[in-house]
């Protein structure tokens, strides 16, 4: 187990409740101080990287909190999931795949999709419903991809993108595709899915160059670790799958780029399987319907509820790499682009159900009540 | 030269991995072992690389499949038993059937699904499940009662942009036979008339047209009834046309599936009838299920729990009278 993971293993719930000394301490102090890890810590990832990374956690945050504010205004149609607190771990898996692999995100990955090319335009156009978007109105929100440029568009069934990913990879070996990586992410509460276990042993027997990263965020929806599971550490699923497993602490953004590109990098060497486990706490309701009154306001000022964003950006502006009057622009910048998106997808309108073509498969002759 | 119902699903398989460098076949022991029952023996060594077993795991079989469809490839996903999908429904259900819904990229996957009762097999290794896979958007599902579209028709399925669910008869594995393989068929989606009758008809699929054919010929024997056959071939898309078109001829209807009685193919059936040719009816439209229990080990129960030729034969002499 990794430092981090040491350290935040006895944050699972139910430990929490205990209250360990240091734990009592620990949420007893301001949240910086209570920092697992030091902004000017040696920089485990270089400056570009780093600063890539940021601007993509940045551009995500922008865009989750404007759908955020959208939902409120009632403008979105249905549920809004945030990825916040979850940015730099998201990011630094969609920053470490390349053209190519394909990436079956989850609910919270905002920044891993736009890291790994999705366009603003296409997280608006679904949000709002324009019939120009990927899915075409037909479905919304986070349930949107590309798939034939290697983005899936996840269903809700938890653990299900799993072997979808893993059957990609299979054919992909079939057909002479090599250095081809796979990644999916799940939460701590979808690791309880057959789904799940089942298409993990699938990816271990075929040894697939395939990343699962588990945002281990404490809760599914309101459901707490301790009546969740019952392992030390999730990263314990994967030794039981011939799975290589490492343990990071999620609101570190060198933490999550140096694991999550190592992993990737193995995968792709023919390392096999690989997860990442990180533990954070989700900075939102599970989506913004949910108040989230079941989380701990302790558990928030602790460790575990550092904002993946602020350390990040403490830390370009205390090594030195950047100051707060270029962070700034940054943020306009992305603001801009998220508006402009967001105000292209509201012009386009809704979809019309009398020119739709109510057709679900691809063979029109054989679908029912279809001309020829 | 004769062939079986299996032989001729083996030889589909063989002849789809030969013709078609996309197929590729992946189930529980379906490697060197060549299948629980045998319908892909020797592939593994004709094709290697290509016919994989899986682990035990229906769940992500489907989802693997998914997976190599989108990536271009065109799986054969065998199921052990029919009544094991039921591990792999929510990725058959949920991402085969939605896929090109959402995205409008296809997934021609097929998902074999060896079904039906065989003496003896108790409840879980018996399920007919045509009814509830076509009661979902987005799936295909064939139920060849015949040597010629056991070949044909998975020939053809292995061919279509969409997830086909192909029900094959455990019942008509080794039980049935034909001369050869055919050389043409009937497409996907068009019903067959399988006997010519001008008293009543009887819509029926899979093992149970083997169970009305006998009893049209008990009939016509004893009581010098003649009954018209529709064979449905595929149960969705269904042939509405061809069983609307033999009614019309017959005037009475009987429709009969090996299922359960609530909802289903049947049910389908008569509620299409009574809508569009309740004109046509002299009678009222009938149905026969089996009973509404898992089914029986014992074959004396297992027997008495699905339609038969007696009782088919007993309820259309009824139907004949009514």
């Amino acid at each position: 187990m990794t430092h981090a993971a040491a350290r935040f293993a006895r944050f699972r719930a139910g430990d929490f409740e205990l209250n360990s000394a240091e734990v009592t301490r620990k949420v007893a102090v301001p949240v910086l101080q209570g920092k697992p890890t030091d902004s000017t810590a040696t920089p485990a990832a270089p400056r570009a990287e780093f600063e890539r990374a940021y601007r993509v956690m940045l551009l995500a945050r922008v865009l989750d909190d404007k759908f955020a504010s959208l939902y409120r205004a009632s403008k979105i149609h249905g549920g809004v999931f945030l990825g916040r607190g979850q940015e730099a771990l998201s990011a630094s898996m969609g920053l470490a795949l390349r053209e190519g692999d394909v990436f079956a995100p989850l609910i919270r990955d905002q920044a891993g999709r736009l890291a790994f090319g999705e366009s603003l335009l296409d997280a608006a156009r679904t949000y709002l419903g324009s019939p120009k978007g990927p899915m075409r109105a037909r479905d919304g929100n986070v349930h949107r991809g590309r798939p034939r440029e290697g983005l899936l568009p996840m269903i809700s069934h938890l653990g299900s993108m799993i072997s979808v990913v893993n059957g990609v990879l299979l054919a992909s070996r079939m057909q002479g595709k090599t250095g081809r990586v796979g990644a999916t992410a799940i939460g701590d509460g979808g690791t309880s899915t057959g789904a799940f276990h089942e298409a993990l042993n699938q990816a271990g027997v075929e040894r697939l160059p395939l990343l699962i990263v588990i945002a281990n965020n404490q809760f599914a929806y309101s459901t707490p670790n301790g009546r969740q599971f019952a392992c030390a550490d999730l990263a314990d699923r994967a030794r039981g799958y011939g799975i290589e497993a490492c343990s990071i602490d999620g609101t570190d953004l060198d933490a999550c780029l140096d694991a999550v590109g190592g992993a990737v990098r193995r995968a792709r060497d023919g390392g096999g399987p690989q997860m990442v486990v990180a533990t954070l706490l989700r900075l939102a309701g599970h989506g913004e319907h949910d108040d989230s009154p079941y989380i701990d306001e302790n558990l928030k000022r602790s460790a575990l509820g550092r904002d993946c964003l602020d350390f990040a950006r403490t830390a370009l502006i205390e090594r030195g790499w950047n100051d707060a009057t270029v962070l700034d622009r940054w943020r306009r910048d992305a603001e801009q682009r998220v508006d402009e998106a967001v105000a292209q997808a509201q012009r386009e309108g809704g979809p019309d159900p009398y020119t739709e073509d109510w057709c679900a498969l691809a063979t029109r002759r054989l679908a029912e009540g279809q001309p020829e | 030269m004769s062939i079986t119902y299996l032989e001729a699903i083996r030889e589909a398989q063989a002849r789809a991995l030969a013709e078609d460098p996309r197929v590729f076949i992946y189930g529980q022991d379906v490697g060197a072992f060549g299948g629980a029952f045998k319908a892909t023996k020797n592939l593994a060594r004709e094709f290697p690389g290509r016919v994989l077993d899986a682990p035990i795991s229906e769940d992500a079989m489907v989802g693997a499949a998914v997976g190599a469809a989108i990536q271009g490839m065109r799986p054969i996903i065998e199921m052990q038993f029919a009544d094991f999908s039921t591990i792999g429904l929510n990725q058959i259900l949920n991402q085969a059937g939605t896929l090109f819904w959402r995205t409008q990229v296809p997934c021609p996957i097929v998902i074999r699904l060896p079904c039906g009762g065989t003496s003896g097999s108790g409840p879980f290794h018996s399920q007919t499940m045509e009814g509830l896979y076509a009661q979902y958007p987005g799936l295909i599902v064939m139920t060849p009662a015949t040597v010629e579209d056991a070949y044909s028709l998975l020939l053809e399925a292995v061919q279509i942009d969409d997830p086909v669910l192909f029900c094959e008869h455990k019942y008509l594995y080794y039980h049935l036979k034909a001369e050869a393989l055919p050389t043409e068929a009937l497409p996907a989606g068009k019903a067959r008339i399988a006997r010519p009758g001008r008293d009543a008809t009887i819509v029926t699929h899979g093992a149970m047209l083997h169970e009305a054919l006998a009893a049209a010929e008990e009939l016509a024997s004893d009581d010098r009834i003649e009954l018209e056959i529709v064979d449905l071939r595929t149960v969705k898309p269904l042939d509405t046309d061809t069983v609307l078109a033999s009614v019309a001829r017959t005037g009475r209807v009987l429709a009969v599936s090996e299922a359960w009685p609530w909802g289903g193919v049947t049910a389908e059936i008569l509620a299409r009838i009574a809508a569009e040719g309740f004109h046509l009816l002299d009678a009222p439209p009938a149905r026969l299920n089996s009973r509404d229990t898992p089914v029986p080990y014992h074959p004396a129960l297992w027997a008495a729990h699905r339609p038969t030729a007696r009782t088919i034969a007993d309820r259309a002499r009824a139907l004949t009278q009514a």
